[in-house]
């Protein structure tokens, strides 16, 4: 197949090129040469691009926070309406706010990886493996500055991957305003619904507890009994286990391992 | 090869179209067609694909060894799609997030790996890239006007813009829900291969067998 035939090949590179494509030698060499080039291609472009895609998550999932506190509009600037917010460090286990670590720069995912920030879950029902110590808390204060809503961060295992996402509670701290996922890979059109407006608006006024303050909280499919309306959502369609995903993850942060004792400090008005 | 530039890249696009004609590239067709700005991106991003590996596939054909020469064209596609995404994440998040897996699965697109086979193996580079961006537009017009009907009648927008203004916006119109599922891909482009048949018949196939005429008792 070569177009131009060398006359007598020179040198060791010469003669290396010559040889029939075919030739165990060639082969070798075609093979690595193409993967060392392709993989330095594909390294040098995803370290180059690193920052931009990373500024890219972080308004995304600022973005997340106003929609989820139902603050965001279409072309606002995400990161000055951020201002809107609080930030807090809340320490999980006492529902109490921390300041020891301080909140820039911290990442409560990377911060659960962290042995010293972290714990290992023994009841791990959320499919986390490891629960930080600490997260952020966001705070939206109404007009006269008394505390609206709180965003807090939750995640936990679907079918495919980990779903990332935010719930925001009324000052009450029982009342559900908003829960929705900045980040998964499960199944278009099938788990990935999770992102479906009209799936997600069903979160909108939902209890966590009943009067007694049980969690009664659930995602499941068919008809609520009458005692559970305030607390049921309508699992998604044709993902049943993205739903019992959502359902262990809602259930695990809002429980007694997640964030009860701090949501009991809300119900007190303990804030 | 007496091919002209014209012809390498307007032959596809109508007399040998991939999914008119060859029927391949189906999957992606169906999956981001909902609506016209993710069609827009994936159809650029599988134009640039295409291009470019038989572009550079070509650039080295004398020297890929035929006993490894698909995983050879594999590597230079997946690579030039890894590009593709890592530019797409960095520059149009918004867009990347819908298009989620299916610019991952470009890899996997028939119409890429059949011109690096069919076309890029067997000719000069910018013939081959030729190839490659008339086939990728070949691909793009018919995803564009998948995505032309698939969002104007399942949203009554195109573009995002409001054309039909829907009954739940307070319009008239009352949008075909079932357009908005991927389903709905496959009968349009049934649609457009009957229209695209129907113009050039020369397009349609021979029949394979020929049912035998009954006997008269």
């Amino acid at each position: 197949m070569s177009d131009v035939q060398p006359t007598a090949p020179k040198g060791p590179i010469g003669r290396f090129l010559a040889l029939p494509p075919d030739s165990t030698p060639k082969t070798i060499f075609v093979a690595v040469a193409l993967c060392l080039f392709c993989s330095m291609i594909v390294s040098v472009a995803a370290v180059s691009l690193r920052p931009v895609q990373d500024a890219n998550s972080l308004v995304d999932k600022r973005k997340n926070i106003l929609q989820v506190a139902g603050i965001y509009e279409d072309g606002i600037n995400v990161n000055e309406a951020f201002g809107a917010f609080e930030q807090r460090i809340l320490e999980v286990s006492t529902g109490e706010f921390s300041d020891e670590i301080s909140v820039e720069g911290f990442d409560d995912i990377q911060s659960a990886s962290d042995p010293e920030l972290s714990r290992e879950l023994t009841n791990d029902i959320a499919g986390i493996g490891r629960q930080p110590n600490f997260v952020t808390a966001y705070l939206l204060k109404d007009e006269a500055g008394e505390l609206d809503k709180v965003v807090l961060p939750l995640w936990g295992y679907g079918l495919w991957s980990t779903l990332y996402g935010f719930v925001a509670i009324e000052e009450d701290g029982n009342e559900i305003y908003g829960l929705q996922f900045y980040d998964h890979g499960e199944t278009p059109g099938l788990g990935a619904e999770v992102d479906n407006p009209n799936w997600k608006s069903q979160w909108q006024g939902k209890k966590l507890t009943d009067s007694t303050g049980e969690l009664r909280i659930t995602v499941a499919k068919g008809n609520p009994s009458a005692d559970m309306i305030d607390h049921h959502i309508d699992a998604l369609a044709g993902a049943t286990l993205t739903s019992v995903g959502v359902d262990n993850l809602v259930k695990f942060w809002m429980g007694e391992q997640g964030y009860a004792p701090f949501l009991v400090k809300l119900q007190q008005g303990g804030l | 090869m007496a091919q002209t530039t014209r012809d390498l890249l307007v032959d596809p696009m109508v007399d040998n179209n991939p999914i008119t004609l060859q029927v391949l590239g189906i999957c992606s067709a169906l999956a981001v067609t909902s609506s016209l700005t993710v069609s827009a991106v994936m159809a650029l991003a599988v134009t640039l694909v295409t291009g470019f590996s038989g572009f550079f596939i070509s650039c080295i054909r004398n020297q890929i060894p035929s006993s490894i020469r698909i995983i050879v064209q594999m590597v230079i596609i997946a690579s030039l799609v890894i590009l593709v995404d890592q530019v797409l994440k960095a520059f149009a998040y918004e867009i990347s997030k819908t298009l989620s897996v299916f610019v991952g699965l470009i890899i996997t697109n028939c119409i890429v790996m059949g011109r690096a086979e069919a076309f890029a193996m067997k000719n000069p580079p910018v013939a081959s890239f030729l190839d490659g961006i008339g086939n990728g537009l070949g691909y793009s017009l018919i995803l564009l006007m998948v995505g032309f009907f698939r969002e104007l009648f399942g949203a009554g927008t195109l573009f995002g813009i409001t054309v039909l203004p829907t009954v739940n916006n307070g319009g008239w119109y009352v949008p075909n829900g079932m357009l908005l599922l991927p389903p709905s891909a496959f009968f349009v482009i049934g649609l457009i291969i009957w229209a695209f048949r129907a113009w050039k018949p020369e397009q349609v196939e021979k029949r394979e067998y020929k049912i035998q005429e009954a006997e008269a008792h």
